[in-house]
């Protein structure tokens, strides 16, 4: 959705690029070759590992891919929001409840912005956050074993777009809403009335999710808003520890064609809000406990793996009208639509994405001016300070549609041009640009590892491309899009890779992988496999009949399942394959595929126990195997299952070999 | 055998004490697929992976060929074994109270007899695992036996298995030695 508005918003403005090229300026770079020793610089010799692990938003694909960075390559894909056959997460009765939402079972999600766990202000290998745009959603994705372990929904949300970003010691999580809808405030109900009374009746919210030690997510306050549009966001650090910025488009409430609609005021706003006070009001019981009911779904090996969801049926909502001090407007040009913060701290840098400068407010500026009730006004009771007061400086030529904003840690920060396809390099006190390179095409995010952080990597910048074409072979209409590594150690930017992304990856986030690799999990401890249904040795291995509901405590080991024959299932039974993997040896996993079952196949990791549903239909005899080339007799890993006619008598038996 | 010479070979039975805490030999195996490393530790009692799974992955791995599990309760000698270093202990500590020079040189007489015996034993218990093999195995090849080496390495497939002795072996050699030296200084005397 995100990238069609981008798309017909911006693309008129194609052929003015042409134009703004000129009297722009030629980018230093004209080629989108790379250079010479480019191969070198990427080159990882077979059994070296990468420096870092990428992760990037699946976009539509609703999951979080893995690339090790300087190579590009793939190294895994983990699923966040959609359920996924590779190891039937979202299918197998485990993962299921991953997937709750309030609308129900949504097997399918939008993911956005992947936002790595910190503590003080840098980049500690802990979890990923990524939000879901569509059905409003935020998944903690566990480093330790590349799993998604925990999916809050966001309630009196309508398009959960400027998230998940985090404070400096990941206290809290940020979510704000991007559509606004009419909401009562009374009880925050989504009402059934006119879309033309926008401007009476919608409001925004955002949201501040506060994460424990163990990671677990529990939403703290809401911050009521006005109805605009919310877009991205980025936490303050350093001196502005204790404020998160929030970009805002549509300050003209517009409801249809927002594309010239909402394109109409000069200035739409940053909300600063004031996070610290935001919390302490929390705490004090202030605002109002409202109606908000979402979903927190969680899974946990200590609770034997089973995902399980509670329901939550109320949220603290903070009122910025009556609760003063907690939320400020910045005014910043054009429908802004980043919003980044320098490593210092000192400086919030807009992306207005139909603006012609990129503009830097400064933080100290902000606190002088709230100081001083220096404001223009008020927009909706909430106060809006002056732009001239604030403004730390304007980055002239930065290049057509600027987005989105990163750091090196070396005092320069680095903006993508959306619709003049290039990345412009600028300093960040003299806010002048000293460097541009040309991308290939219409960049979107950046990122440069621990680039949003207080200490960034400053030695790669990933550009992160909409459009595909040329650059790979051509597939068909739909390519997948092209992320881009450029070399930021020198002075000048150099293209060192293309490499090719699933999904539509919006934003990404890397880490070195020295603070992953050592806490990675290899297999789990059989013995602490606390499943209900697990089957810990080929000995417990059974079939246990209970109504119409059949139950198989199913072992795996290098080669064969126990019980590999399984006789008495009936036509309309429902028949769960509980399917505990025994093996203790890493990068062990079995699968299991039942012929003809509905759902999908699991693939079981060393230790773990997954169950398969499956409902025959038909009578006859009915294959199952082991879906993951295991070993030398991997295909020979395989059972049948005899299925007799609903009445008949056929009794319950199994063997387990010889 | 003056009291310095009592006191060491005290001494030599004493540290044998340490052969119940550290592994006396140690089978190591390198593969491919294991480029971690994969292994196991002979101790006086017991015999226990190098990383927790490495015996239940080893027999995994054996099942394939048809070599029996290694099963360290079925295993005799580790039963006996606690029992030989403590008599071995106990009566060293008696012939250095005594302070009867040609006691040690018993005492050492029996203490080789019985390494070498182990060793033998050691030797058979591997000619054994690595000979008779289940003849059902899903894989046989022709006239392959998996015999580790009783000392050094030997590619068994595609594994290459190491054998060498473990701090337990030289805590011994070194109790001997100890042992020798005060028999030899108090022969001189
Ligand atoms: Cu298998």
């Amino acid at each position: 959705m995100n990238k069609l508005l981008k798309k017909s918003l911006l693309w008129p403005l194609a052929a003015v690029a042409a134009i703004g090229f000129l009297s722009v300026g030629c980018s230093s770079n004209g080629e989108f070759g790379s250079s010479s020793d480019a191969a070198e610089k990427v080159y990882v010799a077979p059994g070296e590992h990468d420096e870092f692990y990428g992760f990037f938003s699946g976009g539509y694909n609703g999951q979080l891919g893995v690339y090790g960075l300087p190579s590009g390559r793939h190294i895994y894909t983990i699923p966040v929001f959609s359920q996924t056959p590779t190891n039937g997460y979202g299918y197998s009765e485990e993962t299921k409840s991953m997937l709750q939402t309030t609308d129900g079972f949504v097997p399918w999600g939008d993911a956005h912005h992947p936002e790595l766990s910190q503590t003080d202000g840098e980049t500690d290998g802990r979890w990923v956050f990524m939000n879901e745009n569509n059905t409003p959603r935020v998944a903690r994705v566990g480093l330790d074993e590349f799993k998604t372990q925990e999916i809050i929904e966001i309630p009196n949300s309508a398009g959960n777009h400027a998230s998940s970003f985090v404070t400096p010691n990941t206290e809290y999580v940020s979510a704000a809403t991007r559509f606004s809808i009419p909401m009562d405030e009374k009880n925050m109900e989504n009402m059934d009335v006119s879309i033309d009374s926008y401007k009476e009746n919608f409001k925004g919210t955002i949201s501040f999710i506060k994460v424990s030690d163990k990671g677990k997510m529990n939403i703290d306050f809401q911050i009521m808003m006005p109805g605009f549009n919310y877009d991205l966001s980025h936490a303050g650090k350093g001196p502005s520890h204790g404020w998160s910025f929030f970009t805002s488009y549509n300050s003209e409430e517009a409801n249809t064609m927002l594309e010239i609609n909402a394109s109409r005021n000069d200035k739409d706003y940053i909300a600063a809000i004031n996070w610290e006070k935001a919390a302490e009001y929390a705490k004090q019981g202030k605002g109002k406990m409202m109606p908000g009911k979402h979903y927190r779904n969680y899974i946990d090996h200590e609770e034997g793996g089973v995902a399980k969801s509670e329901v939550i049926e109320k949220v603290r909502v903070l009122d910025p009208r009556k609760l003063e001090g907690i939320v400020y407007f910045l005014p910043t040009p054009k429908s802004p639509h980043g919003v980044d913060v320098d490593p210092t701290g000192q400086y919030i840098a807009a992306g207005g994405k139909l603006s012609t400068v990129i503009p830097v407010h400064s933080f100290a500026k902000m606190e002088e001016a709230i100081e001083n009730k220096d404001f223009e006004g008020k927009e909706q009771g909430i106060p809006v300070l002056n732009y001239d007061s604030i403004l730390h400086g304007e980055v002239e030529n930065p290049g057509l549609g600027p987005l989105h904003t990163e750091f090196d840690g070396k005092g320069y920060a680095y903006t993508t041009a959306f619709i003049s396809s290039e990345i412009v390099k600028w300093d960040i006190e003299t806010a002048e640009v000293v460097d541009r390179i040309d991308v290939y095409y219409s960049p979107g995010h950046l990122m440069i590892p621990g680039g949003d952080s207080q200490n960034p990597d400053g030695k790669y910048l990933v550009a992160l491309n909409k459009i595909t074409k040329d650059r790979y072979l051509p597939t068909g209409p739909e390519m997948f899009h092209s992320a881009q590594l450029i070399d930021i150690s020198g002075d000048k930017m150099k293209l060192l890779l293309d490499f090719p992304t699933e999904g539509e990856p919006h934003y990404a986030q890397a880490i070195t992988a020295d603070k992953v690799k050592e806490r990675q999990k290899r297999f789990y401890e059989i013995d602490d496999n606390n499943h209900p249904r697990a089957t810990k040795s080929e000995k417990e291995a059974r079939v246990e009949r209970d109504g119409n509901e059949v139950h198989v405590y199913m072992t795996t080991i290098r080669s064969h399942f126990a019980p590999d024959n399984i006789e008495g299932i009936k036509v309309g039974d429902e028949v769960y394959f509980h399917v505990t993997n025994l093996e203790q040896d890493w990068d062990v996993p079995h699968g299991f595929a039942v012929k003809g079952a509905n759902t999908s196949e699991l693939l079981i990791m060393p230790g773990e126990t997954l169950t398969l549903k499956w409902e025959p239909k038909k009578p006859g005899v009915v294959p199952f195997y082991c879906t993951d080339f295991c070993s030398a007799l991997h295909q020979e890993m395989q059972g049948y299952v005899r299925v007799s006619p609903e009445n008949s008598d056929t009794p319950i038996s199994y063997g387990t070999g010889e | 055998m003056d009291t310095k010479e009592k006191i060491w070979m005290a001494i030599a039975a004493l540290m044998l004490i340490g052969v119940y805490f550290v592994p006396i030999w140690s089978i190591s195996m390198d593969a491919p697929q294991y480029p971690e490393g994969i292994g196991m530790n002979i101790t006086v009692d017991n015999i226990q992976g190098k990383q927790k799974n490495d015996l239940k992955n080893i027999n995994g791995l054996n099942h394939y060929i048809g070599m029996k599990e290694i099963n360290p309760n079925s295993i005799p000698e580790l039963k006996v074994m606690p029992y030989i270093f403590g008599f071995l202990i106990i009566s060293g500590l008696v012939i250095a109270g005594v302070g009867n020079e040609k006691w040690i040189l018993f005492w050492l007489g029996i203490f080789v007899l019985l390494a070498i015996a182990g060793l033998v034993d050691f030797y058979i218990w591997g000619y054994d695992y690595g000979h008779n093999l289940d003849s059902s195995a899903p894989i046989v090849v022709p006239g392959m036996t998996y015999q580790p080496p009783l000392i050094g390495s030997k590619q068994l497939l595609n594994i290459n298995a190491t054998s060498l002795p473990h701090i337990g072996f030289y805590i011994s050699l070194l109790s001997m030695g100890i042992a020798s030296t005060v028999w030899w200084k108090s022969k001189k005397d």
